[in-house]
């Protein structure tokens, strides 16, 4: 059945395509030119390799110009033997093709997509850009082209209205003004309302309802029945209705288009990073000689250059330099990372300090970024289960909308013959079905770029709408709110040393551990301008020692720097019991103690209180021991706490939430526990760095800084108002309107505006969404 | 009043010739950036690296 449906739709496509798609690309049809396509090396470049043997290319088509075109396109790759999913965005005109390589050569896709008309190459974000660029350029000129026409024929149409039908001006003026207002509204119709048209046409031949089948009809009507009465010269012209018309109309769907590609833009930002070309030495170690390469034949193994300000091309670690890296772009941690010989780098981040020598370890499809990538377009072409709903109600009210029309103009036929025509044109033109088809997915769309530009990715489509509607937040694991890792949280200075010199001392002796607690020391705040001298020896499980400035300093624990500090006394105790607790000695003194714990990130409080105010529940999941859990969870304020967890005991405690009607939103670092958060209504995942890769998380926060959750939240709940005031809105203006109009009360004009007022009205009520963001435009 | 059967015609050739001139303005992409260049009289380029990579 599907195949028959799919079968006859094709082959009405392909009458159309041949009419409108333009020329197939001249060699298209010759395999031969897509052969280098299935070079394994090129193919590294935008193809990966799935799990289960299949590859996943991601492609840019070309000649992409309709939603129908989307639709044909998946059609012919899906049938392809061998391909085993396809999917396009179209905002961004990108495909992601998987296939069997054992079955299918990427060429033959390529080639298949040339035979019916189009493009297709591997995605490129500046042919992306050119594209955008004259799509954009296009949409201006049309609104342009239909906005001077309006005015200059609304100022034809002015004194006829002033001087009324009681012959206030000569008829040879009025005639020659209506052919003034038809040679403006030409081009109106002819060019600026094409979009319409061909949507329409293309509606008709595929036999769907789609919205612009009644637009385009009462253009086209009144513009007809226009004409015809200039020709004769008499009867009612309408030039200035349909000019107003398709003047709003293309205002609308010019603000919907900049709205999508500013969202678009705002998660493709972040698959923007890489820079273009490296500089690779030409050995290592040795002198310093470097090549300027393209970042794409980089290969594993290589030593590239990276000099402050540079972006590092590639995740790898550092083989020479010190100094600290700004990962902002990519974590939301605004702070600089310090980084030495051995620590890992992760492409896109910026040399602030100094320059590094690095060792490429993951190039291409391989690195966190490109895994950012990914998971960016899996949200940008994942279809959001309203808007199909919306596309479907749309449907059966653009029928709605036809029936009623042909009624009305078969009655007032029957009662007043010369007014049956437009009033018919009223009710098509008056009626609103833009809330079910333009509203719902803009609002959407516009939470998305919103809640990408705060750091949150959405990969999933269901998840805006679950965030707004989620009753209880389950934290799992205490490293969401905590940082899971030693930090200093006291330091006290026990002898006459100030406190900066101590801090300094320490970080200096400990400048070159591994140790958890000496780089919970190196990550505190101060920077060590000493520098130790000589070895460093280490008393494993006790401390360790160095000198510097000629003097021997221990760093350890009390027993380890009593040894040459003397007996400790009351004074040394830490002053909370649960932290652990490093001292700093010299030969006869106690210096300082330092004591270090799993702190709470800042704003973990604030977040908690934030999310109870918003009426929501809080949870807490932990596998972690019952004394840590319930520490952190009474320093947090949340009750409903659980320790020592197993995955499955999360996944019932979160089952049986649900069966109570929770509906549950889980926080986690979303690596580990994919059961529970498949058993979740929507998850969301804290991400930093390589964990990512493998997240199956509905939602991911790059900035690992929770407290962005509660705008999320908060922005989640008012995409979803939007849509329900935009819902209900369209129910009271066609329940008002068409009534109206069929009663003959609605002039085409107040038709026009009425329907194009009405989607403006959506649009912007969806742009309110933004609200508050300012204006920072991703580079 | 005979003076309205030239304005009129020519009022409507005025609308096509601003048309034109629109085009070419299009054409040349004045129109492709409405933010940035309003900021740009506020920044200084004094990190010329920074941009180009961005």
């Amino acid at each position: 059945m599907s195949t028959a449906i799919a079968g006859a739709g094709l082959e009405a496509y392909y009458r159309l395509r041949d009419a409108t798609a333009g020329r197939p690309a001249a060699d298209a049809h010759d395999r031969e030119g897509y052969a280098a396509y299935d070079d394994p090396a090129f193919q590294a470049n935008f193809v990966v390799s799935g799990a289960d043997g299949t590859r996943e290319a991601a492609l840019l088509l070309d000649g992409v110009r309709c939603s129908a075109c989307v639709w044909l396109n998946e059609q012919v790759i899906q049938r392809l033997p061998g391909v085993a999913a396809v999917s396009i965005n179209y905002a961004t005109r990108r495909a992601q093709v998987r296939w069997d390589p054992e079955r299918l050569a990427l060429s033959e896709i390529l080639a298949a997509v040339g035979r019916i008309g189009y493009r297709a190459f591997p995605y490129d974000r500046a042919r992306a850009d050119a594209v955008y660029q004259s799509e954009r350029r296009t949409a201006l000129w049309r609104l342009f082209v239909a906005g001077f026409g309006m005015m200059q024929v609304m100022m034809y149409a002015a004194p006829t209205y002033i001087a009324g039908d009681e012959g206030g001006m000569p008829p040879d003026v009025e005639a020659l003004m209506r052919w003034a207002s038809l040679a403006l509204t030409v081009p109106v119709v002819g060019y600026s309302a094409r979009p319409f048209l061909l949507g329409a046409w293309r509606d008709f031949k595929a036999r769907r309802a789609g919205m612009d089948v009644p637009v385009a009809l009462g253009i086209l009507v009144a513009f007809v029945a226009s004409v015809w009465a200039t020709l004769r010269g008499s009867g009612e012209v309408y030039f200035d209705s349909v000019t107003m018309f398709v003047f709003l109309l293309l205002a609308g769907r010019y603000l919907e288009f900049e709205a999508r590609h500013r969202a678009g833009a705002a998660l493709a930002h972040l698959g923007r990073l890489v820079p273009a070309q490296a500089e690779r030495l030409r050995e290592f170690p040795g002198p310093v000689e470097t090549e300027r390469v393209a970042v794409a034949a980089l290969r594993p193994g290589d030593f590239v250059l990276v000099r402050p300000g540079e972006r590092v091309p590639a995740d790898g670690t550092v083989a020479q330099g010190e100094g600290a890296l700004n990962e902002s772009l990519l974590t939301g941690e605004s702070r600089a990372v310090a980084k030495r010989p051995g620590s890992r780098v992760i492409g896109g981040s910026i040399s602030i300090s100094a320059p590094f020598v690095v060792r490429v370890e993951r190039v291409g499809e391989d690195t966190v970024l490109a895994a950012i990538g990914r998971l960016v377009e899996r949200a940008m072409t994942e279809r959001h289960r309203l808007v199909e709903l919306a596309d479907r109600y749309a449907h059966w009210f653009v029928l709605g909308v036809l029936l009623i029309a042909a009624v009305v103009a078969a009655a007032w036929a029957l009662m007043a013959p010369d007014r049956a025509l437009w009033i018919a044109v009223a009710v098509l033109v008056v009626t609103c079905p833009c809330a079910l088809s333009l509203a719902t997915p803009v609002a959407l769309t516009v939470a998305t770029g919103e809640l990408a530009r705060r750091g949150l990715v959405v990969t999933r489509g269901h998840a805006v709408e679950a965030l707004a509607r989620a009753t209880d937040v389950v934290f799992d694991k205490t490293g969401t709110l905590t940082y899971g890792e030693l930090r200093v949280a006291a330091v006290r200075a026990l002898g006459a040393i100030p406190l900066e010199r101590c801090e300094a001392l320490a970080q200096a002796i400990e400048s070159s551990s591994e140790h958890p607690i000496g780089r919970a020391l190196l990550r505190h705040a101060g920077a060590g301008q000493v520098a130790v001298e000589g070895a460093v020896t280490s008393d494993p499980g006790r401390g360790i020692a160095g000198t510097v400035e000629g003097v021997r300093y221990r760093l350890g624990g009390r027993a380890y720097c009593a040894e040459v500090a003397g007996p400790p006394n009351d004074a040394h105790d830490a002053v909370d019991t649960s932290a652990t607790v490093v001292y700093l000695a010299a030969e006869g003194a106690w210096l300082a103690r330092f004591e270090l714990a799993d702190t709470l990130k800042p704003g973990a409080t604030a977040l908690v209180r934030r999310l109870e105010a918003m009426g929501k529940r809080v949870h807490l999941l932990s596998g972690d021991g019952a004394g840590a859990v319930h520490a952190a969870a009474a320093a947090l304020g949340i009750h409903a706490v659980r320790a020592e967890a197993e995955p499955a005991a999360k996944q019932a405690y979160v089952n049986a939430l649900q069966k109570s009607g929770a509906i549950v939103a889980m926080v986690g670092d979303g690596v580990n526990d994919a059961p529970v958060l498949a058993q979740a209504n929507v998850s969301v995942a804290l991400g930093t760095g390589a964990e990512l890769t493998q997240t199956g998380a509905d939602a991911v926060l790059l900035s690992g800084d929770p407290s962005a959750l509660v705008e999320a939240f908060d922005l989640a709940r008012r995409a979803m108002n939007v849509i329900r005031q935009n819902l209900a809105w369209a129910a009271v203006y066609n329940l008002v309107a068409v009534p109206a109009a069929a009663a003959g009360l609605v002039t085409p004009w107040m038709a026009g505006i009425g329907m194009s007022g009405s989607s403006l009205a959506v649009v912007l009520n969806a742009l309110r969404l933004r609200r508050g963001s300012g204006t920072a435009v991703p580079g | 009043m005979d003076v309205l059967y030239l304005l009129i015609p020519l009022s409507v050739v005025l609308v096509f010739v601003i048309g034109v001139v629109f085009w070419f303005a299009l054409r040349s992409g004045q129109f492709d950036d409405l933010e940035a260049p309003g900021f740009k009289i506020l920044l200084d380029d004094d990190n010329p690296r920074e941009k180009s990579d961005v």
